[in-house]
């Protein structure tokens, strides 16, 4: 079986969780042996890990034929990729992109990130993926967020193999309802084009069927997984005698900060012994300095801006307390990466991730009272946090990507029209 | 010939309100009143009255020849009688017909004789009073909350007079023994322990109405005729169940109840008797002793105690509430007594089980074990106001000791008193003159 991926992130250079969760998947789906992936990104870097998938760079795929000698284009991209492979696909060029800004060897400079111009990237990755899809071989066509539907059904109306998109979030998770009309455009025309949608909770699938209007039947849940932690026990917590609670992501409307906040003031009345610690940026971080300030907990309540790589694992293992009190969540990798390293979890219900995990806390996102009941039984009772912490690491490990893969590989059979 | 012995339990826990960690030592009372009156009456209403009549018929209808044992939890009967107080009165009447006897527990349903003996010996003499004033009967026969037992168990209940105990078919203890006869503890012969016949008993409670069972449909004929066919020497066939199992588990649409009118009529003409435990265990010889170290119970697959023991939250909720034991057993605060009776009730710690917790009002065990140890929580403050823990047990009981024996004390020292001021004034007198 030989799947056509288009994608927008692959680690190491991720800016959200959806290159996490593409990286976990391809890897988890590369277990099945007969399973061949092209994984389409806008902009690799060279250092991606190609062990079990292939990795094009739409920046590497002309568009508008060039004539250029060998060692040129060599010396251009040889980095990412082989200039014979470069020729090869030239040959796939049927229609006319010169309305499109090239470079000298017929490729487009996408930036491979979020930019202001962003409708103008993925409708140039459509561009990218007619070449892909004239000039390979491939049985399935799977495509990773809106991003890259418009790619993907543009590939599926050349090749006329099947589509499945996958739907790791909607733009009524991002904006709390205030959908941008040109986003849900795109999307819906991506859902309604694909033969089957995944999506990553039963939360978004029902986002997916009701404000999408999609036929139930044509939309799975797979649930994502998390990738094994190789050196989970390498993050210690230093022993300390106060308490931390973390909540750790983009500090904006979407993750809910207000609400811990809240619970944090509700725990510091009953207790002086904990510190509450707000990982991450975003446009609500002021606002929520300013309302710890108001709260009368900024002595014991603390920013640390925005983490990375390591320093998250290491961030979520000094913790206690993991929090995620996220009002609209597809999903939420975070708590079981927490999980990982033994932090007990507490999630928000709106979380697609609670509906897989039984040992975490789970409250409604606004529930502050309850929330803050959670992280006062965590912090005061040895009890309640070795059990979360024992039987969550323990869960979590059971999570495994190649089931996820598994299923997924049913659903490409379906499409395919094999059963 | 073949004898059935009928027994059905009666237990409702009190309903635990929402309590939250801030309301701890503002706020001392921990019920959801309204929660435990609407499930007390949907039982009452459901199971425990309709039931009751069905039984009163049989009795009737038989000469009195049906028989059945009931035992309903102290805290059961607080609630009745409080919520349901006509669901009292027609025991009485079933009690006056003389086919039915009332067994003995601990009041609170609680795992006391697993944790603290005492509290286990306070708890079953206080249920047997409230038993025999309100049923006119000394209670003589004895079942533990969820039929906990052991063979220590077994030598403290016999140390408060009972000789007959109901206890489960546990495979761990009794293999491939049959529970159809008459057993007697590891060590005292003379304590004789009855067995649960689990499959003919989870027959009528949970498998009745199982379309997918291939024994369906059960009646009343098939299932005596299955008794009369067990080997020639397998005598006593216990049947109990929780006595919800009619009407909630098995509902009247079901016919349970007329499954169970027709059992007298088809038994008596089979030549099945029907008996009670206390009468039994005193007519019967035992077939042997039982090895029982490990406590046994009549839950889940297990049959062991690990449903309310078993993981680290019911271990710490449970350590902390029985560690005061001795100082609440000191006060003598009627509310604490009280909820102390309440918190100790075995579906706290159920519910706070990773693989048990069926029927939990609560989202999750974590859940269940926040709420609790928050009301837990008020209560050692309760208990802690009264007597602090900083003092030590004995240190404690010596001062207790002072001030009860204060007034005796000071009695005393007044009446020297008066001696020394008595001599003083007669020598006074002898000077003056």
């Amino acid at each position: 079986m030989k799947a056509l991926m288009f994608g927008w992130e692959f680690p190491p250079h991720i800016l959200g969780g959806l290159g996490t969760a593409s990286y976990g998947l391809t890897r988890g789906m590369s277990m099945q042996h007969d399973m061949e992936i092209t994984f389409v990104i806008p902009k690799p870097h060279g250092d991606e890990d190609q062990s079990f998938l292939k990795i094009v760079g739409a920046c590497n795929v002309p568009v508008v034929w060039k004539d250029n000698n060998w060692d040129y284009v060599n010396q251009k991209i040889g980095k990412t990729m082989h200039p014979d492979e470069y020729y090869w696909l030239r040959n796939g060029i049927k229609y006319d992109y010169r309305r499109i800004y090239t470079n000298e060897l017929g490729c487009i400079d996408f930036s491979g990130k979020y930019p202001s111009n962003l409708i103008e990237e993925i409708s140039n990755y459509e561009a990218v993926a007619s070449v892909l899809a004239h000039q390979m071989n491939f049985d399935i066509i799977h495509s990773h967020d809106w991003l890259t539907y418009p790619a993907g059904v543009f590939a599926k109306n050349i090749s006329k193999k099947p589509l499945v998109i996958h739907v790791h979030a909607t733009d009524f998770d991002r904006s709390r309802g205030q959908v941008n009309p040109t986003v849900y455009g795109i999307e819906k025309r991506g859902m309604d084009a694909a033969d089957h949608i995944m999506t990553v909770s039963e939360l978004t699938r029902r986002i997916v069927i009701e404000k999408y209007h999609q036929d139930p039947n044509k939309v799975t849940t797979v649930h994502n997984a998390v990738e094994p932690l190789p050196n989970a026990d390498s993050f210690t917590k230093t022993p300390r005698k106060e308490k931390v609670v973390t909540f750790l992501g983009r500090i904006t409307m979407q993750k809910g900060p207000e609400y811990f906040v809240e619970a944090a003031h509700r725990v510091l009345q009953k207790t002086k012994n904990v510190r509450f610690v707000m990982a991450g940026s975003g446009d609500m971080m002021n606002a929520m300095i300013d309302l710890a300030a108001k709260r009368n907990i900024a002595d014991r309540f603390h920013f640390t801006g925005f983490l990375k790589g390591r320093q998250v694992h290491e961030m979520l293992a000094e913790s206690d307390v993991y929090i995620m009190p996220s009002v609209s969540e597809p999903f939420g990798i975070s708590p079981l990466e927490a999980m990982q390293v033994g932090t007990p979890t507490i999630i928000s219900k709106q979380s697609g991730c609670a509906e897989i995990l039984n040992h975490a806390i789970k409250t409604d996102y606004w529930d502050i009272d309850a929330m803050a009941d959670a992280i006062y039984a965590i912090v005061t009772k040895p009890a309640m946090h070795k059990s979360l912490q024992e039987l969550g690491k323990e869960e979590v490990n059971n999570i495994k990507w190649q089931d996820a893969g598994l299923k997924v590989r049913r659903i490409y059979e379906k499409a395919l029209g094999w059963h | 010939m073949k004898n059935i012995c009928f027994y059905f339990q009666i237990h409702q826990p009190i309903s635990l309100k929402r309590y939250r960690f801030f309301e701890i030592g503002q706020d001392h009372y921990y019920y959801d009143d309204f929660q435990t009156e609407h499930q007390i009456r949907k039982l009452v209403e459901q199971a425990y009255l309709p039931s009751n009549k069905v039984i009163s018929e049989m009795i009737r209808s038989s000469n009195g020849k049906f028989k059945c044992a009931f035992s309903i939890s102290g805290i059961a009967l607080e609630q009745l009688e409080q919520y349901a107080p006509e669901v009292i009165d027609s025991f009485k009447e079933l009690g006056k017909t003389g086919s039915v006897e009332f067994l003995t527990e601990p009041y609170a349903h609680s795992l006391s004789s697993i944790f603290n003996a005492t509290e286990f010996e306070l708890q079953v003499k206080k249920h047997a009073h409230l038993i025999e004033t309100l049923f006119g009967k000394k209670p003589t026969a004895f079942r533990n909350s969820e039929m906990i037992y052991n063979d220590e168990i077994g030598e403290i209940v016999s140390n408060l007079g009972y000789k007959t105990i109901l206890i489960d078919e546990a495979r761990q203890v009794f293999g491939w023994k049959s529970p159809n006869y008459i057993y007697n503890h590891s060590y005292l012969p003379k304590v004789k322990l009855l067995v649960r016949n689990n499959r003919l008993s989870d027959d009528i409670a949970f498998r009745f109405s199982n379309r997918q069972w291939d024994a369906f449909p059960l009646t009343a004929d098939k299932f005596i005729s299955w008794i009369n066919n067990l080997p020639d020497n397998e005598n006593l066939i216990n049947l109990w169940m929780g006595y919800e199992a009619l009407g909630i588990y098995q509902r009247a649409e079901t016919g349970i109840y007329d499954f169970f009118k027709a059992l007298p009529f088809n038994a008596i003409e089979q030549k099945v008797s029907f008996v009670l435990p206390t009468e039994i265990s005193k007519k019967m010889e035992s077939a042997g002793a039982i090895n029982a170290p490990y406590p046994i119970s009549w839950y889940g697959n297990e049959k062991d105690v690990s449903s309310w023991t078993g993981n680290d939250l019911q271990q710490e909720a449970l350590n902390k509430l029985y560690a005061v034991s001795e100082r609440v057993h000191l006060c003598s605060d009627r509310p604490l007594q009280h909820d102390w009776l309440m918190l100790q009730s075995t579906d706290h710690f159920r519910y706070m089980s990773h693989k048990s917790s069926f029927g939990s009002p609560f989202e999750s065990p974590y859940d269940a074990f926040t709420n609790y140890m928050n009301i837990l929580a008020d209560f050692l403050e309760r208990v802690d106001a009264q007597y602090p823990t900083t003092i030590e047990n004995e240190e404690l009981n010596e001062l207790l000791k002072t001030i009860n024996h204060q007034e005796k004390e000071i009695e005393s020292l007044e009446s020297e008193i008066k001696r020394l001021k008595t001599r003083k004034s007669s020598t006074t007198d002898t000077h003056s003159k």
